[in-house]
């Protein structure tokens, strides 16, 4: 694979020269977020804990409400209190017995009740999901801490929403105008889809073709490639400091795994699926062992798929969060820089992380292809 | 576990779910296959240009080797060319000197005859000058003789044994 290293400088510059504004922008807004949402309804606790263990709290729960979706778009916020919020707010899209379609800047960041067609809804603390209350917006909790209120269906245009929405559109952009240049310029690509020439030929070639087979990749390249760009621009965008978390979230990971899963189970030969009810060349007590083992493989495959992209994108989050939190808990002249430092270099790392998640889960869905669309036979393989 | 499920948000599953698949078939549509369709087509094409230099390379050497066959050829043809002329050459000198000594021995045969046939006609001429030298003396002396019988029967005698002589 061919890189030009010049993107990568710049987006390192990117990220360099927003480091301190989101850090800035974390410590003051953990105050906002925090400190409102105690008062309301922690206030006995409050009283208890000195001004560190707050700070903490606080910062613990910046990092939570980070790694979960939202219902609008807030970037930074300044001032003393953080009462100034850069942001704006999304629109919120709930199935209710009918459509309740309002926006979000009714809940004034979650403080509010928002009131729509004569029902009420309250964004949880707890999970930062929408549930339908009462008019004062109670919302109650059994014994384990879990939420008992109605939840509706929620289609909103949350922040993940609407930057996948972003991924997509740059999707197209970027792949419909390379693959307009090769019409213009007689088969040379131009322009910025340029330098991902190179990728989609070497997915083609080191990914699709050795896993799928010369036979059948052509009918799998438009989702082994969208799928690849799709999570890597995701996973960039997670590490921008806008701070969305798209692909650390487990709706959009399930979505693509039950695709993966799908499309192998339904362009899958006969082959595949003898190997899994029938699997040649052992015992026959042994087939009917390893029939149900195999057959419950189909569908830990694609799970696997979604934990792994899940859990490698937010422990990432959690870390790099952590470590920028870090930073203002040393508050020290030593502490601080080297919390930076270790923060900066693992964004480096989490820059590879983004490239090589999208690696995997392409090339194991390629793999996974590969099984279902195999046709030859050969006994010894296994 | 359980709270880790219960973050699934449903809606941005089916959300993301449709947006994902209307995604893979616009670009499906407006970006993979021509991009892939044209990568193909380059990548033939270079194949092909590949082939096609390589053809051309095999093709300028056989030219080539032709024109060496060629050149050696001609070069032969005119060696054997030359060679013969020189033989037809020789041929025609040594034919031409064969003619020309039977010519001359020819020519010196028939003035040898000429002369030998010459040296005959002077003599008989001369014989015959002679005989009718001797004829015209004989009379002159036979007149003179006959003068006398005595001599005459000498003469006639004489004449007898020069006969015989003769």
């Amino acid at each position: 694979m061919v890189f030009s290293k010049k993107p990568f400088e710049y987006l390192f510059v990117v990220l360099v020269a927003f480091f301190s504004l989101t850090s800035n922008a974390n410590s003051t807004n953990t105050i906002e977020v925090t400190k409102k949402g105690n008062t309301v309804e922690n206030n006995s606790e409050m009283k208890v804990l000195s001004k560190d263990e707050k700070k903490d709290e606080e910062r613990k729960e910046f990092i939570q409400h980070h790694l979960l979706d939202s219902h609008d778009f807030h970037i930074f916020s300044y001032g003393k209190n953080a009462e100034h919020n850069v942001g704006f707010p999304l629109p919120v899209i709930l199935w209710d017995n009918g459509l309740h379609v309002f926006s979000s800047s009714k809940f004034e960041h979650g403080e509010k009740v928002a009131e729509d067609g004569g029902n009420y809804y309250k964004i949880s603390h707890h999970d930062g999901k929408i549930y339908k209350t009462d008019s004062n917006g109670k919302i109650t909790e059994n014994t384990k801490g879990k939420i008992q209120n109605e939840k509706p269906l929620d289609f909103s245009i949350t922040k993940s929403f609407f930057m996948i929405f972003i991924v997509s559109v740059l999707m197209f952009l970027l792949f419909a105008g390379l693959g307009k240049s090769y019409k213009k310029n007689g088969s040379i690509a131009k322009g910025v889809g340029r330098f991902f020439e190179p990728i989609i030929i070497y997915i083609r070639d080191e990914i699709a073709i050795p896993n799928i087979g010369e036979a059948h990749y052509r009918k799998y390249m438009s989702f082994l490639l969208t799928i690849f760009f799709f999570i890597w621009f995701s996973n960039i965008f997670g590490l921008t400091p806008l701070g969305v978390n798209i692909t650390g979230n487990l709706a959009i990971t399930g979505a693509l795994a039950l695709m993966t899963y799908f499309i192998t189970t339904f362009t899958a030969k006969k082959y595949y699926w003898k190997h899994i009810f029938w699997m040649p060349g052992v015992p026959v007590l042994m087939k009917f062992v390893l029939a149900p083992i195999e057959l419950l493989g189909t569908i830990i495959k694609p799970f696997s798929l979604m934990i792994r992209l899940y859990a490698n994108m937010l422990a990432g989050h959690v870390v790099l969060m952590s470590l920028i939190a870090l930073m203002y808990k040393a508050d020290s002249v030593v502490g601080s820089p080297l919390a930076f430092l270790l923060s900066f270099v693992l964004t480096l790392l989490e820059v590879l992380v983004a490239l090589l998640q999208a690696y995997i889960f392409t090339m194991l869905a390629a793999l996974y292809f590969g099984a279902a669309s195999e046709e030859h036979h050969h006994e010894e393989a296994h | 576990m359980e709270e880790l499920f219960g973050h699934i948000s449903l809606g941005l599953f089916i959300l993301q779910t449709i947006l994902f698949i209307a995604l893979i078939f616009l670009l499906k549509k407006f970006a993979w296959k021509p991009i892939l369709d044209a990568v193909n087509e380059r990548e033939q094409g270079i194949k092909d240009a590949l082939k096609s230099a390589e053809n051309a390379k095999k093709e300028m050497q056989n030219l080539k080797s032709d024109n060496e066959k060629l050149l050696a050829d001609a070069r032969a043809e005119r060696d054997a060319m030359l060679k013969e002329a020189r033989e037809i050459k020789e041929k025609m000198i040594n034919d031409a000197k064969a003619e020309a000594t039977a010519a001359g021995e020819k020519m010196i045969e028939q003035a040898k005859a000429a002369i030998e046939s010459e040296k005959n006609a002077a003599m008989a001429d001369l014989k015959m000058q002679v005989s009718s030298l001797s004829l015209e003396i004989a009379e002159k002396v036979l007149r003179d003789e006959l003068s006398n019988k005595d001599s005459q029967t000498k003469l006639v005698e004489k004449m007898v044994d020069d006969a015989k002589l003769n």
